[in-house]
């Protein structure tokens, strides 16, 4: 009883059409790595804080990048939980590694700044502490997928909904708890010069996030092609036997 | 009932592990279908479909041709006694049956209660006695009491008697042919092939996930026949 | 005879009161759950107070109270849904007619019932244990507590029917739920803290943060509905 050869076999399709957009997203970051830090050197230094103002040409996009993957997460899950979109579910789970990424990023330059400009590493002003929670909140999105049980991902997609409402609330205390952290108003009130700077940073930085999110999707395609691959190699053991 | 109940290569994956691949079969009212296979074969998930509590990753389930949705009249058709009594330990057997025929919207609940109570003679147990504190074959009654309390034309049975005495393995025996009898469909997944033998007019035997056969006889079958039947269809060639 | 649907309030009220009933039984809820909330409340006691003369600020005292609701409320969520577990009684709710959102709302009114009834056994506990006048402002207490209540369980409901076969479920509802409820416990904690104080001049503030738990239990509760459902069905 001689094997026989494996019957063809068709992997999925994979995001090859996707690959002119990456590659222009993806050079584009790359360009981005190299001209922030002299776009950054070269913005006019802001006179009451000195040079350390500087960091919040990155501070505050990262900042926003954990914002915008709370919101992402929250869109992949709600397609996950109520369209049973796996596609969702995957975009939730990238974005919330993404957002635990940034979201430390985020912890760690804001007390740098905090410590030269207000002398404490930490003041738990309403600002630093909804990045903090809702860091933590990501944080809990990924523990509960991995230590969750049989339900882990839709336990972790209701958890994401939860953060998404939080997230505003958060917000509101901004204006009416005391704090000494610049209140929103601070963008408009930058002269043009720093102003560019600034959203020119925003964008890079949205951007490379989104590179970052595509890189990692892809990986999961990659697994689930795996995992198709292993159905159709037992399918074929099956047919067999 | 009537019209059947058929399924349509149905599928269902959790994760990596396919459970029931390209099912198709189907059930007719006032038979009992005995469903067999060994551990993992897919008959608890199976049944899971049935019930409307699993969704099929693939395939359509259709009742009478019309496709059936998660919809909540469908399971005010649906009885189900699993191997877990599936009541609430810490009420009585009034108080549980109460809480489900309001569920259920059973019109003259309380005599349909007390009706019921008489039918699996547990109707002389102390009033305020709790379920946790009933034998097993007490709480298998009480769980098919529950399950007939709206009249549901459909009974799903989950391996009911793996925790029975032979006294209640054979009340059960007795229930399940008193449905049958009166035009309801029954659905038995069961380990103890004497027993599905013993009532079954429409033999089924899942083999990891697959269909390994599908057979009805009015007149039954008998159980050293279904013996072989099961040997053999469940043994790797 | 074919079985009618019934009402959705009259569903959702079947199921409170089977949990109401199950808890008057047992009684085991409301005395591990008090228990713990008091000892909570000790703890924080003996870690904070200095010396014998040491008084504790209206702060201090809310924050220990709504810690204490926290922690304890923890406990009437999982043992709510243990005993649905037990037996697969859950599998019974959930193959009846019953709209899932009768369910969560039946949950949500039973648990924070048991909640609730605690609260008002160790709130008079804190007035006397730190000298604090939980009297004065009772009802305007008793509103923000409830009101607390119902948005931790609001959220507390999905998860701990999420977690229901999990086997980190202890370990883990804790750390996913607090997060989320971190809102309830500051406008309850600052709300708490505004009617302790004998300075504070008027109510307003300690209205504001009222109405503002109140917003969040419509945002958590409109959001725990939804949720639910693909939560509990499972696979």
């Amino acid at each position: 009883m001689g094997e026989s050869p494996l019957p063809e076999y068709h992997p999925p399709v994979t995001s090859s059409q996707n690959n002119a957009p990456f590659a222009v997203l993806l050079a584009v970051s790359a360009v981005g790595f190299l001209a922030v830090p002299f776009l950054i050197v070269l913005a006019p230094i802001e006179p009451t804080m000195g040079i350390i103002q500087k960091i919040f040409y990155f501070h505050a996009p990262i900042a926003w990048l954990l914002l915008l993957s709370t919101g992402v997460c929250a869109a992949g899950s709600i397609a996950y939980l109520f369209a049973g979109s796996d596609g969702g579910d995957r975009l939730a789970h990238a974005s919330a590694e993404l957002g635990v990424l940034f979201g430390a990023c985020t912890l760690v330059t804001g007390p740098m700044w905090a410590r030269v400009a207000w002398g404490v590493f930490w003041t738990w002003d309403a600002r630093l502490t909804s990045s903090l929670l809702l860091w933590l909140m990501l944080v809990a999105y990924l523990l509960a997928r991995r230590y969750g049980g049989p339900g882990a991902k839709k336990l972790s997609a209701a958890l994401a909904l939860f953060a998404a409402a939080d997230a505003p609330l958060f917000y509101v205390s901004v204006n009416v708890w005391r704090t000494i952290h610049p209140k929103t108003t601070v963008v408009p009130s930058l002269g043009w010069p720093m102003a560019r700077v600034f959203l020119s940073c925003l964008l890079l930085f949205t951007i490379f996030f989104g590179v970052l999110l595509m890189l990692r999707l892809r990986l999961e395609k990659a697994r689930v092609a795996l995992a198709e691959l292993e159905i159709a190699h037992e399918d074929a053991r099956e047919a067999r036997s | 009932m009537n019209g059947e109940l058929s399924l349509e290569g149905i599928g269902k994956t959790f994760g990596r592990h396919r459970a029931l691949v390209d099912l198709t079969l189907s059930f007719s009212a006032g038979e009992v279908a005995a469903v067999l296979g060994p551990n993992g074969a897919g008959k608890s998930t199976l049944l899971g479909i049935l019930s409307t509590l699993v969704r099929p990753t693939s395939g359509r389930v259709s009742f009478a041709g019309q496709t059936v949705l998660r919809h909540s009249l469908v399971r005010t058709t649906i009885g189900y006694v699993g191997h877990e009594p599936g009541l609430y330990g810490d009420l009585t057997a009034r108080q549980n049956l109460q809480l489900f025929a309001n569920l259920y919207g059973v019109p003259d609940a309380h005599q349909r209660v007390d009706q019921m109570l008489e039918r699996v003679a547990l109707a002389d147990v102390r009033r305020d006695a709790i379920a946790r504190t009933f034998s097993r074959g007490m709480q298998q009654r009480l769980a098919l009491a529950r399950a007939l309390l709206h009249e549901p034309q459909i009974l799903l049975f989950d391996e009911p008697s793996s925790a029975l005495d032979p006294a209640g393995a054979a009340w059960l025996a007795e229930e399940l042919a008193r449905e049958r009898a009166a035009g309801r469909l029954v659905v038995l997944v069961t380990h103890d092939l004497d027993a599905a033998a013993a009532v079954a007019s429409h033999l089924v035997i899942l083999r990891r996930g697959r269909l390994a056969f599908d057979e009805r006889r009015s007149a039954g079958f008998a159980a050293p026949e279904v013996r072989a039947l099961y040997e053999e269809r469940t043994h790797a060639r | 005879m074919r079985a009618r649907q019934t009402t959705w309030l009259r569903s959702a009220a079947g199921i409170a009161w089977k949990d109401l009933a199950i808890e008057w039984h047992s009684r085991e809820i409301v005395y591990t759950m008090g228990f713990l909330a008091t000892l909570v409340v000790l703890v924080f006691s003996f870690a904070l107070v200095a010396g014998q003369d040491s008084k504790l600020g209206p702060g201090t005292i809310a924050g220990i109270l709504w810690v204490a609701v926290l922690f304890s409320g923890t406990v009437a969520l999982s043992r709510t849904f243990d005993r649905e577990r037990e037996g697969e009684a859950i599998r019974s709710l959930l193959l009846s007619p019953v709209p899932r959102s009768a369910i969560y709302a039946g949950k949500l009114a039973a648990t924070s019932c048991i909640m609730f009834f605690v609260e008002l056994v160790v709130t008079p506990l804190v007035g006397v244990f730190f000298s604090a006048p939980v009297a004065e402002h009772a009802a305007w207490l008793a509103l923000q507590l409830l009101l607390g209540t119902i948005g931790f369980a609001a959220a507390g409901v999905v998860f701990s029917a999420a977690l229901l076969r999990s086997r980190s479920r202890d370990a883990l509802l804790g750390a996913l739920l607090f997060p989320v409820v971190v809102p309830v416990l500051m406008a309850g904690a600052r709300g708490t803290t505004l009617l302790l104080d004998a300075e504070v001049p008027d109510l307003d503030p300690a209205v504001f943060w009222t109405r503002f738990l109140g917003a969040v239990d419509v945002i958590f509760v409109a959001v725990g509905v939804w949720a639910f459902e693909p939560v509990a069905v499972g696979e």
